[in-house]
């Protein structure tokens, strides 16, 4: 895409966040889309675009009343809406659509009309990873880990350490699900989950939903709200079983589509105020570092140990409290972006001052896919 | 017994040798005929030059432990095994699989990365036997 052609106009989130038992899937999916269409001024009969992931964009279009001449329905896991910016950038540039609405919504903790998980026991997954009793991504993403460990000198007191640091950032936000502040010895005495994971180095499973909507950067300074630029994207993936993943120390979904992100925007890691990683689990942040090229492999633990990423260092990292903390329904990549808007509107609850540049790093599946967005608040 | 609780493969066309060669107690891999690059899992063609001229062979059985966790929660049908290691051991011939490591503590301190492991085969069903690796005869434990 062209660098700053697109912006982001609307962004929100659902009105509650954390369990809410009395709201279905399509319901967080309307609420969130609601509350980004008042966010920039806009009626459903506004949107000519829509993308989700989760639901069928068919079914958010007919729900909400849209009537689109594009469609989305990628979904290729937590990362599904950083792709989702990317395609409707281009669809935009192409012309094939104007106003683009993009949603989310998951009832992960309530499970109010949520569907069951994907992958029978036909698939690769099934034959070759289930019977060997993997119980959903607390099991399996986690995999890599240990030979990350032997390979890189990662200790488990680093591993901690990534969620010490991200809870930091979540006491200063008013909607994280957890805010008590917690120390490395906190999270090694945390219940086993999957060894060498404990239950606080692992995310949340909440309720909620974000929305966003993209228009051209010509019509976006026409919006009540800063415009969020994009400016570099990019997209792809490995491997559907986390057992064929080429190297287990680094993720090449993250590193093409960071790499093709940062080539777009024409820009280097240190050029970046901002950072969200999409944490799904602690090793996550460590491995974006170093395969986003903010650090080099092997010593992005010992970069968040030394407070690099925390409140007042000089990356700020997940500055939300992310999946971690904050919120985590399933499919987290809508927060990372939203987020990622927020710091770039001046109005975030742990505002990062003069943050000018944010990437927001999604992962699908477990380091299935990736997705790298690339914002910025000035026109390039 | 709470064997038959647990996630079965169901086999394809395309997988249907794998799971016959783990019913007869052999690890049966695939080689490019034209690359000559073992690969796993099975499919009619080479995943690094896309040729379609492959042969299934049976494989050494033989590896190393290469990551693991150790699940504290329990897949339907591991309610009696909990805590245990899900594992990923690279083979001889170089592709890596997920398994179950047998006949070892499942702690830490028993699986120690890299240590030679060595296929067994556990019968499921009457027609389905699961690959699983356990510390290599010989090797130190």
């Amino acid at each position: 895409m062209k660098p700053g052609s697109v912006a982001i106009v609307g962004a929100a989130e659902t009105t509650e966040m954390g369990t809410i038992p009395n709201v279905s899937v399509i319901g967080l999916h309307a609420d969130a889309a609601l509350n980004t269409l008042a966010d920039c001024g806009l009626t459903p009969g506004d949107i000519d675009g829509v993308a989700t992931a989760g639901e069928s964009p068919v079914a958010i279009a007919h729900y909400l009343g849209i009537t689109p001449t594009w469609l989305d329905g990628t979904s290729v896991g937590g990362c599904s809406f950083m792709l989702h910016v990317r395609h409707a950038a281009a669809a935009i540039n192409e012309g094939l659509c104007t106003t683009v609405l993009i949603t989310h919504g998951e009832s992960g903790r309530s499970r109010v009309g949520a569907g069951g998980r994907p992958g029978g026991a036909a698939s690769l997954q099934g034959q070759f990873e289930g019977p060997y009793g993997t119980s959903g991504p607390p099991s399996s993403f986690t995999i890599p880990v240990l030979r990350y460990m032997k390979e890189c000198g990662l200790t488990h007191e680093q591993l901690a350490m990534v969620a010490v640091v991200q809870r930091e950032w979540a006491a200063m936000n008013p909607r994280a699900s957890f805010r008590d502040p917690i120390t490395v010895e906190d999270v090694l005495n945390s219940r086993m989950i999957a060894y060498p994971f404990h239950l606080l180095e692992c995310c949340l499973v909440t309720d909620g939903g974000g929305a966003l909507v993209l228009t051209s950067a010509d019509r976006a300074r026409d919006f009540p709200r800063k415009p969020v630029y994009i400016i570099g994207t990019g997209e792809s993936c490995e491997t559907p079983m986390v057992s064929q993943m080429v190297d287990f120390t680094t993720s090449r979904a993250f590193r093409v589509s960071g790499k093709k992100a940062f080539d777009e925007a024409g820009i280097t890691p240190a050029d970046v105020d901002h950072l969200m990683v999409y944490d799904a689990f602690a090793h996550l942040p460590i491995y974006g570092l170093e395969d986003l090229g903010f650090c080099k492999r092997g010593e992005g633990a010992q970069f968040i140990w030394e407070g690099n990423t925390r409140p007042g260092g000089k990356l700020p990292l997940n500055t939300n409290g992310g999946g971690l903390s904050y919120m985590h329904s399933g499919m987290y990549g809508m927060y990372a972006l939203q987020e990622s808007v927020r710091q770039l509107r001046g109005v975030a609850p742990a505002q990062v001052p003069g943050a000018k540049i944010s990437v927001a790093q999604g992962v699908g599946g477990m380091f299935a896919a990736a997705g790298t967005v690339i914002m910025s608040n000035e026109r390039p | 017994m709470a064997e038959h609780r647990k996630a079965l493969p169901h086999p394809t066309p395309e997988t249907q040798d794998f799971w016959d060669g783990a019913k007869a107690g052999e690890l049966r891999l695939q080689r490019c005929n034209d690359c000559k690059q073992a690969y796993f899992p099975p499919r009619p063609f080479c995943p690094a030059c896309a040729s379609r001229s492959v042969a299934s062979f049976r494989a050494t059985g033989r590896g190393r432990l290469y990551s693991y966790v150790i699940n504290h929660r329990p897949a339907p049908g591991f309610e009696h095994e909990a805590p245990y290691a899900i594992a990923v051991v690279e083979l001889d011939e170089g592709p890596r699989m997920m398994t179950s490591m047998v006949e070892v503590p499942q702690t830490p301190e028993a699986l120690v990365l890299d240590m030679p492991v060595e296929a067994v085969f556990e019968p499921a069903t009457e027609t389905i036997s699961v690959p699983k690796f356990r510390p290599a005869a010989g090797a130190v434990r």
